[in-house]
């Protein structure tokens, strides 16, 4: 049996428009607290292969530590919660992109240090391997070290269990392979990239059952005031490029692919 | 101040052109900061790659070399960029931004009590300080920023200077290699291979001059209300065959698979382009029946020259993103280009 805990950060919904301001802990996003937040994207792809390891190998337990605002938490929890059993480890504190990566997986190994009854040898400590806000690919390396792991697997797309235990893990590396490595037992870092589940739908059943732990969390949520570290932002600006973009329509598809071949051979 | 740039050999006993990219930007870096800057190099025979960089102008170039080393492993890759940096007693730190560095850098940078930015797409120099630059929300927004503790170990993104820089200084005086005996730590990951599509059904190909994005448009009913995905399928692969581009994906086409509609079958998420997926770097740019800001905004940020070939001449994401946008039906568009390109 595992325990398995799952890093996850609160992002804006990826369709909003993100504009930045200069705030007085440093750069935001303007009407942040206004943004409707969701779980990282692969963040929740970590959490959906968690519950589906913790079904396989029973006894498992799957924890998502999670670091916002406790009332983004409570927004996002209450569509996360529909979809797999976990227990919640709630930390309030910013989650913007531009708070230091190091503040954050601080934060994160204290509260998952405190978990009671946390034996190392067992577990696997998941997470996305990069944030769809700050991605930066850092968090989940730091977490580890601060835990004293050092089997570390970042763009995981498959994790597999064998009969021995030993874990088979596939990352992605350049040119759209994956490397393979075995690894013969946890403690291990495992910063998923996509996977392979899709996203389970909602269970009212689970998430009833979730949700009562999830409102003793944000009760008791603590404090976790990450900010920008040592890092002096010169600025932050959305690209003001835009092209002047040349239509070319009504005639023949040959003519266009004639344009386009030369084009592509056009050195 | 020192700066050590931090390298692997390929397989085959080079560096890659991302690592030389890499290293000229460091050997920019040093001179602004009119400060030396030392090479280190990990693998199982760095040798060679040294060799071949000795006259980069570097004040040391420092291996740590061995059978364990041929592995991308955290572990050992971890120990060995630490003691390197612990060598040179580096305060700034530089790799390409490959995923052997990527997994490591921020570890380490935590062992040696610094930190590590990741994704760095420029470096400049003012008042005798370093800047980088770099994309938050997923290449939404540029940000440049300093940071004031050292170690700063910081993984350079592809593109970040020529190579040039770098073979135009073989004239120089080369630098004395020194080998790094270090206490290896236990590690209980063995790399046992690597699965990639076979060399036919390849379709992600980095070093390509042109990235062609296929959007969801090609799985959806065409002009005869038929639904055309095997010829779909079959005209994006003939153009991959023939114009050796890489080919990129919107998320939405890449999910129709994941799905069970077996749509495009050699799609999976690693062709997946923009907000949760890649951000590749080539010269050009093909989108085809694309719609929305994934493909066109965050999927080409770091595209040089960019088309589309679109049935919406109002596309209002290809407007302003695109070079050129061909009103046109890519499948006939497709045909014709294959054919050309055939002949």
């Amino acid at each position: 049996m595992y325990q398995i805990i799952v890093c996850g950060s609160l992002v804006p919904d990826p369709l909003q428009t993100l504009e930045p301001i200069t705030g007085p802990a440093g750069p935001a996003l303007r009407n942040e607290m206004m943004l409707p937040a969701s779980l990282d994207p692969w963040a929740r792809h970590a959490l959906y292969e968690a519950a589906n390891l913790a079904t396989i190998h029973p006894g498992s337990k799957v924890w998502l530590v999670s670091l916002g605002p406790k009332a983004k938490l409570q927004q996002v929890m209450m569509t996360i919660a529909q979809k797999v059993p976990f227990e919640l480890i709630a930390l309030d504190g910013p989650t913007g992109g531009f708070t230091d990566a190091a503040e954050t997986a601080a934060a994160l190994a204290d509260a998952i240090s405190a978990i009671p009854g946390l034996d190392l040898s067992k577990v696997l400590l998941f997470g996305g391997w990069e944030s769809a806000s700050r991605g930066a690919g850092a968090t989940m390396q730091i977490v580890g070290e601060r835990l004293s792991i050092t089997e570390q697997f970042q763009g995981v797309d498959s994790l597999t269990i064998g009969d021995d235990g030993s874990l088979r893990i596939m990352e992605r590396v350049e040119g759209g392979q994956h490397q393979v490595s075995v690894c013969n037992a946890p403690p291990a870092v495992i910063g998923w990239a996509t996977g392979n589940l899709p996203e389970p739908s909602n269970n009212p059943r689970v998430g009833m059952s979730n949700m009562r732990g999830i409102m003793a969390a944000l009760q008791t949520i603590k404090p976790a005031p990450v900010g920008t570290g040592d890092i002096t932002f010169t600025s932050v600006a959305l690209p003001t490029q835009t092209r002047t973009t040349r239509i070319i329509k009504d005639i023949p598809p040959a003519q266009i692919a004639a344009d386009i071949v030369a084009w592509i051979k056009g050195g | 101040m020192s700066t050590l740039f931090l390298a692997h050999p390929e397989p085959d006993g080079t560096l890659a052109k991302s690592a030389l990219e890499a290293l000229s930007a460091t050997i920019q870096l040093a001179a602004s900061l009119e400060t030396p800057f030392c090479v280190g190099l990990v693998g199982e025979n760095p040798g060679p790659a040294a060799n071949s960089i000795a006259g980069c102008g570097a004040a040391r170039i420092l291996t740590v070399s061995g059978a364990q080393f041929s592995q991308a492993r955290y572990a050992t890759d971890a120990a060995a960029a630490e003691a390197l940096c612990r060598a040179t007693a580096a305060t700034l730190v530089t790799t390409p931004a490959t995923s052997r560095w990527n997994r490591v850098l921020p570890g380490v940078a935590h062992r040696l009590g610094g930190h590590a930015d990741s994704h760095v797409t420029g470096l400049t120099v003012a008042a005798g300080q370093p800047s980088i630059s770099r994309w938050f929300y997923r290449q939404r927004m540029e940000a440049v920023f300093t940071r004031s503790t050292r170690p700063w170990l910081l993984a350079l993104e592809g593109g970040i200077a020529p190579v040039a820089a770098v073979s135009n200084r073989q004239a120089q005086v080369t630098a004395p290699i020194e080998n790094i005996t270090l206490t290896l730590p236990a590690t209980r990951t063995q790399v046992t291979g690597f699965e990639a599509p076979a060399s036919d059904q390849q379709t992600i190909r980095p070093d390509a001059d042109l990235l062609f994005v296929t959007g969801a448009g090609w799985t959806k009913k065409q002009a005869d209300g038929k639904v055309k995905a095997a010829e779909a399928g079959a005209l994006i692969l003939d153009f991959l065959r023939l114009s050796r581009s890489s080919l990129g994906s919107t998320k939405s086409l890449v999910d129709l698979g994941g799905e069970g509609q077996s749509v495009l079958p050699f799609l999976s998420h690693l062709n997946q382009i923009g907000q949760t997926g890649s951000t590749p770097r080539h010269a050009k740019g093909l989108a085809t029946c694309c719609h929305g800001e994934e493909p066109h905004t965050v999927g080409w940020r770091f595209i040089g020259e960019r088309r589309a070939i679109s049935m919406d001449a109002n596309c209002g994401w290809a407007r302003g993103k695109a070079d050129i946008l061909y009103v046109a039906d890519a499948f006939a568009v497709m045909a014709e280009v294959n054919a050309l390109l055939a002949t």
